[in-house]
């Protein structure tokens, strides 16, 4: 129930951005001088907010795009739903190789995406960088009590990230952020097939001379649409039903691939 | 072309998995095993999570194994009351297979004894039917068709219980097949997959089963396991993914009926040879698993 307020409310503040934004871009379209008002240094926005997988799906691109009210740097964070990871590590033993030592970090992002359109040592110093969390280097990943030294915790974080970054779920790069002049901005985030769903916060900071100078957060939603969602939901509601057809159409599936060998 | 499957939330080749499931389904037909042990790997490293795979292989098993059975049930090649019988021990040895699991993951390590003890196992079974095969193809040979005696006599037949099984000329104690169908269940509810391969070989050699009948009679036994084990998995785990099964099921109705058909051309001991190499690449298979060092050293799983 909670959330259906906040989706609704974060809806709106949505489409009155959006139309902010429309206004920003036709401003500048007409050669208008003071495009962006200077009680909005920055505005941004996406090109969709829902990524609806489907039966094709085969993963997303969404395209973010904004303008700034006057020289400065652009960073992108882009975190998804978060789940507790387990991280399992073996090693051998008499010759075999086991589950040795596990690591469990408490909601770790799902997703997590990080532009920038410099370099971001240059644009910005180490702690707003960890402040922000901008990088996979400042990510925070906090684990529930172990009994392993911070440096071996270390070293599944990193295990971590690595896994994730090969599934085409982590990212961060410099440079994916395009700039028309130098005051509007586009970027363009994607997401692989196997995107995990739910409510995703895409954060745009705008920064100048080392520091933050504002921030906005814009949510994205991730959802299975359609029959693929249906099929979900049967299966989660009505389970037994759902399983029950499950066996009887493979028991028809079989029996009716056997028709045409029946005379042999 | 790519399909998205809604409860192992991946996108897959549709090809990839129709040439899967026809090639599963063919060695269902043929050997009346479920194939599980194949699939399941299969899927997981094609990128479906595992508790979808284990869940989605059985129902595709469903369907194979009605189509398998149904073609070997046409050549009168099942015997329907051994297949009871065993299926009364098998039902009642999954549910005790299941709380011995649980123990096991209490006590912690589960999966590395089971499948320790499952390597051995089957890779002393591999290499007794290799050996019991090649001799018979080599008798063979050499002088021609053996009048052989069906089956050999021990302390089993000693057992009280006894019932006529017409269809496999066996006079025995239903215990035997009873306790068979229980130890494989157990087995089958600890390692998560069918146990056709265990099933198998125990008709041939230790009921003394005519070779032509096993894979029917297993096969038609498979039907009723796996069904349970597809609802269940439905109710407990929610991972049983429908798109998914449809699409190997296309290709493992098929399959089975082609690989009954193959299997029907082939003699009792090519049959068992060519099993016994396939428990043994399983063997093989599981121990490399254990002891190669493996690609990945950090695993990931995510809490929902």
């Amino acid at each position: 129930m909670r959330a259906g307020i906040f989706f609704f409310a974060s809806h709106v503040r949505c489409y009155a951005r959006r139309g902010l934004c429309y206004a920003a871009l036709f401003c500048f379209a007409s050669l208008w001088p003071g495009y962006a008002r200077a009680d909005q240094p920055l505005l941004a926005d996406l090109s969709s907010h829902l990524i609806a997988i489907t039966t094709g799906f085969t993963g997303a691109s969404v395209v973010l795009f904004g303008a700034i009210d006057g020289p400065g740097d652009v960073v992108i964070v882009v975190r998804g739903p978060e789940l507790d990871t387990v991280v399992r590590h073996k090693s051998r033993f008499a010759g075999i190789w086991i589950n040795t030592r596990q690591v469990t970090f408490a909601g770790a992002p799902s997703y997590y995406a990080a532009f920038s359109s410099k370099p971001l040592d240059d644009i910005v110093p180490q702690p707003v960088q960890s402040l922000h969390q901008i990088g996979l280097a400042n990510l925070r990943l906090q684990h529930k009590s172990t009994s392993l030294a911070d440096d071996e915790v270390a070293e599944f974080r990193a295990a971590l990230i690595d896994d994730r970054r090969q599934q085409g779920v982590y990212d961060d790069a410099v440079g994916r952020i395009s700039f028309l002049g130098d005051r509007l901005f586009r970027a363009q985030i994607d997401f692989p097939a196997t995107v995990p769903t739910g409510t995703y916060f895409i954060e745009v900071l705008l920064i100048r001379d080392g520091s933050v100078v504002t921030g906005q957060t814009t949510p994205l939603v991730v959802s299975q649409i359609g029959i693929d969602a249906e099929v979900g939901e049967f299966a989660e509601h009505r389970a037994l039903i759902y399983g029950l057809i499950a066996v009887a159409s493979a028991a028809m599936a079989g029996y009716l691939a056997s028709l045409p060998f029946r005379s042999v | 072309m790519d399909i998205y499957l809604p409860i192992a939330a991946v996108s897959l080749n549709v090809f990839v998995l129709l040439i899967l499931g026809t090639a599963v389904g063919f060695l269902s037909g043929v050997f009346g095993i479920g194939g599980g042990f194949l699939l399941t790997p299969l899927l997981i490293l094609a990128g479906v999570p595992q508790a979808v795979a284990v869940a989605t292989s059985a129902n595709q098993l469903v369907g194979a194994s009605v189509s398998g059975a149904l073609a070997h049930w046409r050549r009168g090649n099942v015997d329907i009351s051994m297949a009871l019988v065993m299926l009364a021990g098998g039902l009642a040895g999954s549910a005790f297979g299941v709380s011995v699991f649980a123990l096991l993951l209490r006590l912690g390590q589960a999966d590395l004894v089971i499948s320790l003890s499952y390597g051995v196992l089957l890779g002393g079974l591999g290499i007794l039917m290799l050996v019991e095969s090649a001799r018979a193809i080599l008798l063979r040979r050499g002088e021609g068709p053996v009048q052989r005696k069906l089956h050999q006599h021990n302390w089993m037949h000693g057992l009280p219980l006894k019932m006529r099984f017409r269809r496999s000329k066996l006079y025995i104690s239903m215990l035997v097949p009873l306790g068979l169908g229980f130890l494989v269940g157990t087995l089958s509810a600890i390692m998560g997959v069918g146990g056709g391969f265990i099933m198998v070989p125990a008709m041939i050699y230790l009921l003394g089963m005519p070779t032509s009948m096993v894979p029917g009679t297993s096969l038609f036994q498979i039907i009723f396991v796996s069904a349970a084990v597809t609802v269940l998995q439905a109710v407990e785990n929610g991972t049983v993914d429908l798109v998914l099964a449809m699409i190997l099921l296309i290709g493992g109705v098929i399959g089975a009926q082609l690989g009954s058909r193959f299997g029907a051309k082939l003699r009792g001991e090519q049959l068992r040879a060519a099993l016994a190499i396939i428990v043994l690449a399983v063997a093989v298979k599981l121990v490399a698993d254990m002891t190669v060092t493996p690609a990945q050293l950090y695993t990931l799983e995510a809490i929902q």
